[in-house]
């Protein structure tokens, strides 16, 4: 076990480096040029000169990101354009947004979507069924920034109850844990929530309805062990699947949403790509997606080592 | 007569799929005595599992409908309640499937399966329990038994399979063991190991065993008597012997002409019985095996015949049966 936690971790670094490859090339290919943008209108050339140099941009690719690889190596990921601020910091602090925001968000979607699933999975075609099925299907298929404004218009503008927008009040984009700030998060956190609810439920769904067809929960019936003995034995038998969906949604929580940290102005890294690609700040930009994709590459990882932690099958392979 | 391990009478079993019906057990009576090995022989679909699974009311009460009775031990299996039912299977009653790769869990080891077992029936710590699952891998023949408890069952060869399957049957010292078609996965020279080692179970420990199987030289191999089943129904049942020497119904006339050993002469045709069992969800009035048989009269097809006693212990359920073996006797 320790010795394959080893080899993936081996594994996921030259992951790494093509992930970061893709992204320098994806943001120096697209076109615009990222000094339009700090630059007035009528820069002189030599000026003009002077910041591309300033930023590097008069280099060959290459060794743009040779040299751009090696300051982020040591966790510089050099300046923004838009607001001459680190950009290590910028996305430090989206990433802490965009996390405490997935979090709220997958605690509650893991758990009303785990709850659906198995009631759904264990009482298969009975009205109960269907009643879970149809919220896991609208939980899929309802365009969550919809729902969002939707929420924002019951909840905000006609009860009062809940803020509608930002991360705390007075505009703070620090997260501090307290009841105002918690108040900012539970609109957004809900919104995002209602995805990986829909999928974690119809995964497991789906999963458990397999696992009781099949012969070993007779043989266990006929073993005489109780409904919750059986239960215990679904669950093992399910987790492994089950983890790899959530570690996979997990994921593209915390990617961020765009959409959904625009709906709310939630200051986290979709916020913050969204900025990044209007200003045509490709140091922002590079840095956040670099930092977004190294994210799914270590997450994948973590579910790949529990779930072979988990099902002997894969272990001992 | 020894004391009545298993008794069945009158059982019916009907499945409901949507608007269909479909009667897999149409009336059997069974009764097996203590220590007694039964073979119930038949085809798939002849209700020889249903039967079989009947003894632990193991299929969803929702779609299934039963009429009759089962005794375990005197004990009406129809009347049990959710604990008496725990009690019973696994307890005094022991179950092997057909396919132990599908019937034990994956993801545990079949140790911690065993002791999993015996704890849901007995208040014995895990280390008790573990030395009880050691000592039923020495008794089912497992080598290295202390190695092998740790094993998942897909690290496992089909024969050690089905030998920890047997032994997590037996975990609680039942006084039958009910064998679906225990053999019918595993390779040949494997099916003939676990077949002694059935019938070395049944000596040692006194056990009854109902033993379900479609093959007739593993019943032959392990059992006292046989009971034939045909859509539902018993057709013929007898000591074995009584029932190979000198089968009476047509149908198990038909089962013994058809099988390969000895008869695989080059050239010359295993000898098959014609047409196909009947649709369950729309049985014939008469005789059920009427459609398929040569010596089928009209009476054959107006009322199901019953089952009557012939020598002692041995019954048929066929009008021509009498008729016949005096002709050819």
């Amino acid at each position: 076990m320790l010795r394959y936690t080893f080899n993936r971790v081996l594994y996921a670094l030259p992951i790494m480096l093509g992930v970061s490859l893709v992204c320098f090339l994806l943001v120096h290919i697209a076109p615009g040029d990222p000094l339009v943008s700090v630059l007035p209108p009528d820069a002189t050339e030599a000026l003009r000169r002077q910041m591309a140099e300033l930023y590097g941009f008069d280099r060959s690719l290459p060794e743009q990101f040779l040299r751009w690889l090696a300051r982020a190596a040591t966790g510089d990921l050099g300046t923004s354009i838009a607001t001459a601020r680190p950009v290590a910091a910028e996305v430090a602090r989206a990433v802490g947004n965009t996390v405490t925001l997935a979090a709220f968000a997958t605690l509650i979607g893991f758990t009303l979507g785990a709850i659906f699933g198995f009631v759904a999975g264990y009482f298969r075609d009975s009205p109960l069924d269907r009643l879970a099925s149809a919220l896991a299907v609208l939980g899929v298929s309802v365009p969550h920034y919809w729902l969002g404004m939707v929420l924002v218009i019951i909840f905000s503008a006609q009860l009062g109850w809940l803020p509608a927008t930002g991360a705390g009040p007075g505009g703070s984009t620090e997260w501090v844990w307290d009841w105002e700030h918690f108040r900012h998060l539970i609109l957004p956190a809900v919104t995002m929530s209602v995805i990986p609810m829909g999928i974690v439920a119809r995964t497991l769904r789906a999963l458990v309805a397999e696992i009781l067809s099949q012969e070993f929960v007779m043989g266990l019936r006929a073993r005489g062990l109780s409904e919750f003995a059986v239960f215990r034995h679904v669950v093992k038998n399910a987790a492994p699947t089950a983890l790899a969906v959530m570690g996979l949604q997990l994921g593209y929580l915390l990617g961020g949403s765009i959409l959904i940290e625009t709906v709310f102005s939630w200051p986290g890294t979709g916020f913050l790509l969204n900025a990044a690609i209007f200003q045509r700040d490709l140091p922002l930009l590079q840095g956040t997606i670099l930092v977004l994709a190294l994210f799914f590459v270590v997450l994948n990882l973590l579910v790949d080592v529990v779930q072979t932690a988990l099902d002997p099958r894969i272990r001992r392979a | 007569m020894a004391e009545r391990v298993l008794e069945i009478r009158g059982l019916e079993v009907t499945f409901r799929r949507g608007e269909e019906r479909i009667r897999a057990v149409a009336g059997v009576d069974l009764t097996l005595a203590a220590g007694e090995a039964l073979a119930l022989i038949g085809e798939s679909g002849s209700g020889k599992s249903v039967t079989l699974r009947q003894v632990l009311r193991l299929d969803p009460e929702r779609t299934t409908e039963v009429a009759g009775s089962v005794r375990v031990g005197g004990e009406e299996v129809g009347r049990l309640d959710r604990r008496g039912l725990r009690r019973l299977r696994g307890g005094r009653v022991g179950m092997v499937f057909q396919e132990p790769l599908l019937a034990l869990d994956p993801v545990y080891t079949v140790g911690q399966q065993i002791v999993e077992a015996i704890r849901a029936h007995e208040p014995v710590s895990r280390a008790e329990a573990r030395a009880r699952a050691l000592e039923l891998f020495r008794l089912v023949h497992v080598p290295s038994p202390d190695r092998r408890l740790d094993a998942y069952p897909h690290e496992l060869s089909g024969g050690l399979r089905q030998r920890a399957m047997i032994a997590l049957a037996l975990a609680c010292r039942p006084q039958l063991l009910l064998a679906d078609e225990p053999t019918t996965a595993l390779d040949a020279t494997v099916q003939i190991q676990v077949l002694l080692l059935l019938r070395e179970l049944q000596e040692r420990l006194g056990l009854a065993i109902l033993f379900v199987t479609h093959d007739i030289g593993a019943a032959v191999e392990i059992a006292d008597r046989i009971a034939v089943i045909y859509a539902g129904r018993i057709v013929e049942e007898g000591p074995v012997r009584a029932v190979i020497r000198s089968p009476l119904h047509p149908y198990t006339r038909g089962l013994l002409a058809s099988r390969t050993e000895g008869a695989l002469v080059k050239g010359r045709r295993i000898a098959a019985i014609p047409g196909s069992p009947p649709d369950l969800a729309r049985p014939p009035p008469g005789c059920a095996f009427a459609p398929r048989c040569s010596l089928a009269v009209e009476a054959c097809r107006r009322s199901v015949p019953r089952l009557e006693p012939f020598a002692p212990g041995h019954a048929v359920r066929c009008l021509r049966a009498p008729e016949w073996a005096a002709s050819a006797a």
